[in-house]
């Protein structure tokens, strides 16, 4: 159980170049944060400069309060599970699990490894493969057998490098949702690195998005997704991404490509002063014209273009549109796309359809474009102009109650299964699994503390 | 598709056999000769003449008049060999450790004399080495010849341990060192036991080397206090002065080439087994 505060931290390599500049989060007791971008954006780094793996050149990294940046790894008391597992080959799976453990001479007697170790074990579905090696084990079994060294110890935090991205799609899902219920049952610290959109936004309390080395935006999903601070953040977050449309900004109409859009006056007022902006445009915002409801034809804007094609996929659909953008606005959206990992394609918008829609590429199309949602960025700097601040804090405000909601539910749920099948279970737990601690947001303090269960 | 794969079998086994064939005649021909009668000799056959087949030439070595000269050079010989083998192979896990693990300046320059070592010529440094451990009384000692033979030993291993410590996944020494391991803790719980197989082949090739030297072996020596065996075989002398000592060379011969085979037999297990499968997503 810790909190963990980064300050200022800087890793710099030896050519100077600032793999991690000025990174500072507050991570709270039992959250569960993820940090995710795209390759090269420092997101391992920081983590291994949390576990000690990497030096810090500059800041201060302190766990419950105290600084530990000349700490070795073995004295931060944080569990790690590797990318790649780093298994040790040579050991059963049993020795592995227990390899924390016997490293810590004469904490714990073999009765109590033992018991440590079925544990484990059992609440990883590990027990009948205790006797294998490693080498002779499934993808996802070895991936447990990673987390199972990770919880056996009463460790502070877990960190997470990449943990899933081994696996194939389907283990991928159904380990996602072990981690995260895990995470809230043991209500345990997590700091979580992935490129992976899915796994950012269901696992993580808050989502800190990293560019180049700097933190951009750190909030809950639900924050980033409605309210991104910046292009990138606004482009990085979402499957499929945010479309960006260069328009023309006069009064409450943005001239663009594919015609002229009148947007809410509120909106407009934002980019005031401006002539030149990025429309950012969610693809779920668009919808066939003959598909709308009545009712909800007013909360937006209509206009007629040819999709080049359409992708019908059971419950959607989604069409593209291309469209040809001005030489220097091709540039910011070309360099958009390289900060992304993304190719440099021809520019594209993608509109999610109902799966109803008989709209098919060729033709054209009468296409409705919800309005109230859009952002507006500058061209220039990424900023979001129609960010609204209050109601992304309050967005994530609430995700962190429901967050704290869950994880007292689970907690229950353990206790009541712990008392259910006797003494034997709930002894037998590690301490970790009854100790309850919950994220502090700022407006719902945290239900930590100990309580036993049984 | 079955045609062409029994014709590749057939033609691997031809190839087999022709290897085995030139690999092994010469040893089966010293040890036919090593049950010949020194008369038998010169009879031009392969194998000695039937009913003179003789182990007079083990006798003579290993409890005969040769004794005093086999057996003490066998087991300078052995404790020589095993003692620079042993040096050579700890020093040489840690140093390719280092040089694998740890980015430090004069890496380069490590491993570029350690292969300037090992090409330079045995025999131009053999006399200057002879007058300086006469000099400083190393001359005919184990310590003169251990020494020597690291230089022959160590930087092969250093090539084949750095190259075999590079295939081990640093997770893993990461990862032991999260679970709560000092550095060393690290090394001996998780790399020593992967690096086992590199460091038994290491051992076994440093181990020829000492046990096939005849250079330093027979210039660095002159009693039977250190002499190891390839140099002692040049003392044999027959019966008498007519007589050639081929007999009980080839049967010295034979004796020092079991140990070897007996390494490899022993050892092969470990030489195998690719023990990092399942360390990591391969």
């Amino acid at each position: 159980m810790a909190s963990i505060t980064l300050n200022n931290l800087v890793k710099k390599y030896g050519d100077g170049f600032p793999a991690v500049n000025d990174i500072s989060i507050d991570i709270a007791d039992g959250e569960f944060i993820i940090l995710v971008g795209p390759s090269g954006c420092g997101k391992s780094t920081l983590l291994r400069m949390i576990v000690g793996l990497e030096d810090i050149t500059d800041g201060d990294l302190l766990i419950n309060g105290e600084r530990v940046n000349e700490k070795a790894p073995r004295d931060r008391n944080l569990a790690m599970v590797f990318q790649n597992y780093a298994l040790y080959p040579h050991l059963t799976v049993y020795e592995n699990i227990a390899f924390p453990l016997r490293l810590a001479k004469g904490k714990h007697s073999e009765d109590e490894v033992n018991r440590l170790v079925t544990d484990a074990a059992s609440t990883l579905e590990l027990t009948e493969h205790l006797q294998r090696k490693p080498a002779n084990l499934s993808g996802g079994q070895r991936q447990r057998v990673a987390m199972g060294r990770a919880i056996v110890r009463q460790a502070d935090a877990f960190l997470f490098d990449e943990p899933l991205s081994n696996l194939d799609a389907k283990l991928r899902g159904q380990m996602r949702s072990e981690i995260s219920q895990m995470q809230r049952r043991l209500g345990i610290t997590s700091v979580y690195v992935t490129h992976d959109q899915t796994e950012a936004m269901t696992l993580g309390d808050r989502v800190a998005v990293l560019k180049k080395g700097e933190l951009q935006q750190i909030a809950s999903p639900r924050e980033l997704y409605e309210q991104p601070v910046n292009l990138f953040v606004a482009g990085f977050i979402g499957s499929p991404s945010m479309n960006f449309l260069p328009a023309t900004i006069e009064g409450n109409t943005l001239h663009t490509s594919l015609g002229d859009l009148e947007i809410p006056a509120s909106k407009a007022e934002k980019a005031a002063g401006r002539k030149v902006v990025l429309v950012g445009l969610r693809p779920e915002f668009f919808e066939d014209a003959k598909l709308v409801e009545d009712h909800k034809h007013a909360n937006g804007t209509t206009f007629t273009a040819t999709l080049t094609h359409t992708e019908w996929l059971g419950n959607e659909q989604y069409g593209y549109i291309n469209f040809d953008p001005a030489p220097e606005m091709r540039d910011v959206l070309n360099s958009l796309a390289r900060e992304m990992d993304a190719d440099e394609l021809r520019p594209q918008i993608v509109v999610t359809l109902d799966a109803a829609s008989r709209i098919r590429g060729g033709r054209e199309a009468e296409i409705w474009l919800d309005t109230r949602k859009l952002h507006l960025f500058d061209a220039e700097s990424g900023e979001n102009l129609t960010r609204d601040a209050e109601a992304g804090a309050q967005l994530t405000r609430e995700a962190n109650e429901e967050r704290a909601e869950e994880i007292a539910t689970a907690q229950q749920a353990d206790e009541e299964r712990g008392s259910g099948t006797g003494e034997q279970t709930t002894s037998g737990r590690p301490a970790a699994t009854v100790q309850a601690g919950a994220p502090r947001s700022s407006g719902a303090t945290a239900a930590g503390g100990k309580h036993t269960a049984g | 598709m079955t045609n062409s794969s029994t014709k590749n079998k057939v033609l691997w086994a031809i190839v087999t056999v022709l290897v085995l064939l030139y690999a092994l005649f010469p040893v089966a021909s010293i040890l036919a000769t090593s049950f010949k009668a020194p008369s038998d000799l010169t009879s031009g056959t392969f194998l000695p003449t039937s009913g003179q087949a003789t182990t007079s030439n083990y006798e003579q070595i290993l409890v005969g008049n040769a004794q005093g000269l086999f057996l003490s050079a066998l087991r300078n010989s052995i404790g020589i060999s095993l003692i620079a083998t042993f040096i050579a192979v700890v020093l040489a896990t840690l140093c390719a450790y280092a040089i694998a693990r740890l980015d430090f300046p004069g890496k380069g320059l490590v491993l570029t004399t350690a292969l300037a070592v090992s090409i330079f010529p045995v025999i131009s440094i053999v006399t200057p080495l002879f007058n300086l451990w006469r000099t400083i009384g190393l001359y005919d000692t184990w310590l003169g010849l251990i020494i020597p033979y690291l230089s022959l030993t160590l930087p092969i291993s250093i090539w084949t341990l750095a190259a075999f410590f590079r295939q081990i996944p640093w997770e893993l020494e990461q990862a032991a060192q999260v679970d709560g391991a000092t550095s060393w803790q690290a090394f001996r719980k998780a790399i020593v036991p992967l690096a086992a197989p590199g460091v038994f082949t290491t051992a076994i090739i440093a181990f020829f080397i000492a046990w096939n030297d005849f250079v330093y072996g027979i210039s660095l020596t002159s009693t039977e206090t250190a002499r190891p065996v390839p140099a002692a075989l040049a003392f044999f002398t027959g019966a008498s002065q007519f007589e050639a000592p081929t007999g009980a060379i080839s049967a010295a011969a034979i004796i020092v080439t079991i140990p070897v085979v007996l390494l490899v037999l022993l050892f092969q297990r470990q030489i195998v087994s690719g023990l990092t499968s399942g360390a990591v997503k391969g």
